[in-house]
């Protein structure tokens, strides 16, 4: 890649932006489109690009294999224990209302907490396929 | 947490699925886990259905949100009881997962398969306990995603090949779902179960309607394995580990036919049904698959495969008992569905039991192995006398209320068509005993041991339960007597029509 | 006439869904076949979404001085089925990448003369 200062440049420059528009959709998506599913993506995506880049194994020493699957399974438990939670105070599975002193205020840690989570997931997830296809066939 | 219950089937294999992914993958936690977990949910669906027949219907909302907005957990005998199938046989299965998936799944990947195999649950637990339609796709989706990796895990390269076909075919089945759900909610504006029951009377002349029903018919006949649309299930069977087989032959259909009783009995009118060819095409179905996919099982060399055709038959029984239309058809497909479960999945342990001492269950290598494996052997005698449907056996409780429902439709050909299928299955578990007691021992299988006493007891444990519920029919036919009932089951009767 | 202009969604929905389900059956590459099925599905997303729409409705978003908003419930489930929609590709890319490894070849026809499994 050595002979492409343009591509690696034009990288590094977007790489930022791209996070910053991941957490933009991801805590914006309280109030307006977006949401843990598409930060996820987003988020990945500026990751994939770094992998195009610079190389799988560049890739692989920011984010190594076993981490993304700790955040993989981290992400669903804390978007599944989150909804246990209200449980334990006496309401229903999911029912955030009680998580804060306001039903709003409630709903909105809840789901602030949720998404979260599903952008944790999500993220990982996109990166362990991309990394599984790519990395197949490597010596 | 009594009120809770309903919820916490679903939600805790769902919590534990991914944590069993990232534990350590030498040694045996992982299995522990999922022991652990299976056992709880058993414990749970057996109080859910204690709970329900005492005190009735339980409805659960999720997120606080009233139904027919939000989703509703509506739990009656019905779903009680399918729940506790898939949660019982999942904790039975499990002891017996330990060596057989040692055996057979390589070591780096015990974690994730004990992981898939908590997804399926849930996946399965999930439609039983749903009183949403769209959440019933969504779990459908959960449990077939990673029915598909799970049986990918099978030893040999064809194991890939039928979980990609099944992954077609199962797509297409739950698309075809998904689009006859979004015909319904385009007409009724609702997904909740019991409200599509109160709107649909007075919009069953819609032709949206009946596109959609067609489609929700079709869908999930794909994913029952109705005849002929079958052709996934003999192959992914066949290949997959020995756990998977065990755990799938006895509650994925299972619960499939629930939801399609669900959507026939519960959500649409009778007089919608009688409109249409529902019955008819049931009871052809049901009558082709006795016939065809006993004939089919007679010549195949594999046991695996043998029995899988098998399972096609039975679940032609099935639906041979929900086209009577009548509640004592319905009885009947209740409690062949329950006796089938504790058939099939015996019968595939012990096969799992030969895998594991001979590596092969081909009926070419079994020569004599009964003489060595006298429990394995017992073991697939009893099961498969119970599958032929003999007396003192829960196969035969399953046969005569089939055969005493349709003789109370006059339905005679149905009448000999069950018959002759027994006869059939005389045919095919007597040649299995045959390779297995009376041809002389083969040198190579001189050597081969009994299975291990933790393959061994899960095995008998399904045996006992086939001689108890043949003999005490207390629980089996009380519990789906009351279940048709819930379901409303009017004595329409295919005469009448 | 005027019943086809004013149901175009709907025949664009039956177009794809035709196109989706005769790739998925007539085609013999394992990953045509997933390109069909990724079709199929996408038409029934068509299905749902445009279903949700509703004429003159604004995007469904409480916004001050609107009055008619889409349906987003449509909009949600359908999002739901995107997610299984991906994972369904992954899962059968994965599966063929597996089959062309052990057998070579990803023609349905050349892997059925291997081992009649298919």
């Amino acid at each position: 890649m050595k002979r492409n200062p343009i591509l690696r440049i034009v990288a590094k420059f977007l790489i930022p932006l791209i996070i910053l528009f991941a957490l933009y959709v991801q805590f914006h998506g309280d109030f307006g489109p977006g949401g843990g599913f598409q930060a996820g993506v987003i988020f990945s995506a500026a990751l994939i690009l770094y992998a195009l880049v610079f190389g799988l194994d560049a890739a692989e020493k920011i984010i190594p294999p076993h981490i993304l699957r700790l955040l993989a399974s981290a992400g669903v438990v804390l978007y599944a224990s989150v909804g246990v939670i209200p449980l334990f105070l006496g309401a229903n599975y999911l029912d955030y209302s009680v998580l804060g002193s306001t039903q709003i205020k409630g709903q909105h840690l809840g789901i602030l907490l949720v998404e979260l989570g599903v952008g944790m997931t999500v993220t990982a997830v996109m990166l362990i396929i991309f990394f599984a296809f790519a990395g197949r066939g490597r010596p | 947490m009594g009120n809770h219950i309903s919820l916490l089937l679903v939600v805790i294999p769902l919590i534990a699925a991914p944590i069993v992914a990232v534990l350590p993958r030498g040694g045996r936690l992982p299995w522990l886990t999922t022991l652990i977990i299976t056992f709880i949910c058993a414990f749970l669906a057996s109080s859910q259905l204690w709970m329900v027949l005492n005190d009735g219907v339980i409805s659960y909302e999720l997120g606080g949100w009233a139904p027919p907005w939000g989703i509703e957990y509506r739990i009656d005998a019905v779903n009680a009881f399918v729940a506790l199938i898939v949660a019982a046989i999942a904790a039975i299965t499990l002891p017996y997962a330990l060596l057989s998936a040692e055996k057979e799944i390589p070591q780096h990947q015990i974690p994730l398969f004990y992981s898939a195999f908590l997804l399926c649950l849930t996946g399965l637990l999930g439609i039983t306990q749903t009183g949403d339609l769209f959440n019933v796709f969504v779990f459908l989706e959960i449990s077939s995603l990673s029915s598909y990796a799970l049986i990918s895990l099978g030893r040999n390269r064809q194991a890939l090949t039928s979980a990609y076909q099944y992954l077609i075919m199962g797509t297409i089945g739950a698309t075809f779902f998904l689009i006859g759900v979004g015909l319904i909610y385009s007409q009724t504006g609702t997904l909740n179960m019991q409200d599509l029951a109160k709107l649909l009377p007075q919009l069953s002349q819609l032709k949206t309607v009946h596109t959609g029903f067609a489609f929700i018919m079709i869908g999930i006949a794909l994913k029952l394995a109705m005849y002929p649309l079958h052709l996934w299930l003999p192959n992914a069977y066949t290949y997959a580990p020995s756990v998977v087989t065990v755990f799938l032959a006895a509650t994925a259909t299972k619960v499939a036919i629930y939801i399609m009783l669900r959507v026939l009995f519960t959500i649409f009118p009778d007089d919608f049904l009688l409109a249409t060819p529902t019955y008819d095409i049931f009871i052809l179905s049901g009558m082709a698959a006795i016939i065809f996919a006993s004939i089919y099982a007679i010549y195949q060399s594999n046991i695996k495969k043998l029995l899988a055709y098998s399972s096609v038959a039975q679940i032609g029984y099935i639906a041979l008992g929900i086209g009577f239309a009548s509640s004592k058809g319905v009885t009947a497909a209740l409690i062949h569905l329950f006796n089938h479960a504790l058939m099939k999945a015996a019968l595939f342990m012990a096969v799992g039991a030969i895998i594991y001492r001979i590596g092969s269950c081909n009926m070419k290598n079994i020569d004599g192995l009964g003489k060595q494996m006298p429990w394995t052997f017992g073991a697939i005698v009893i099961a498969g006398l119970s599958l032929i449907g003999v007396p003192g056996t829960a196969g035969f409780i399953s046969k005569w209320y089939l055969v005493t429902a349709a003789l109370e439709q006059q339905a005679w050909i149905s009448v000999v068509v069950i018959l002759f299928g027994s006869l059939l299955a005389v045919i095919y578990i007597g040649k299995i005993i045959e390779a297995l007691y009376f041809k002389p021992v083969t040198d190579s299988n001189q050597s081969a041991q009994e299975a291990p006493l933790l393959l061994l007891v899960p095995l008998w444990v399904l045996v006992c339960a086939n001689i108890y519920f043949g003999l005490d029919t207390s629980l089996t036919v009380g519990v789906a007597e009351k279940a048709a009932d819930v379901l409303g089951v009017v004595d329409i009767g295919i005469m009448n029509k | 006439m005027d019943f086809f202009i004013s149901h175009y969604n709907y025949w664009i929905v039956i177009f794809l869904m035709m196109v989706g389900l005769y790739t998925v059956i007539n085609r013999g590459n394992l990953i045509k076949k997933i390109i069909g099925l990724n079709i199929f599905q996408v038409s029934v997303f068509f299905l749902y979404i445009s279903m949700g729409a509703v004429k003159d409705g604004a995007a469904p978003i409480i916004t001050e001085g609107v009055k008619l908003y889409s349906n987003p419930l449509p909009h949600v489930l359908i999002l739901t089925a995107i997610v299984v929609g991906v994972a369904t590709t992954a899962l059968g890319l994965a599966l063929v990448v597996r089959i062309k490894e052990s057998y070579g070849t990803i023609e349905e026809d050349e892997i059925h003369e291997m081992d009649h499994s298919l």
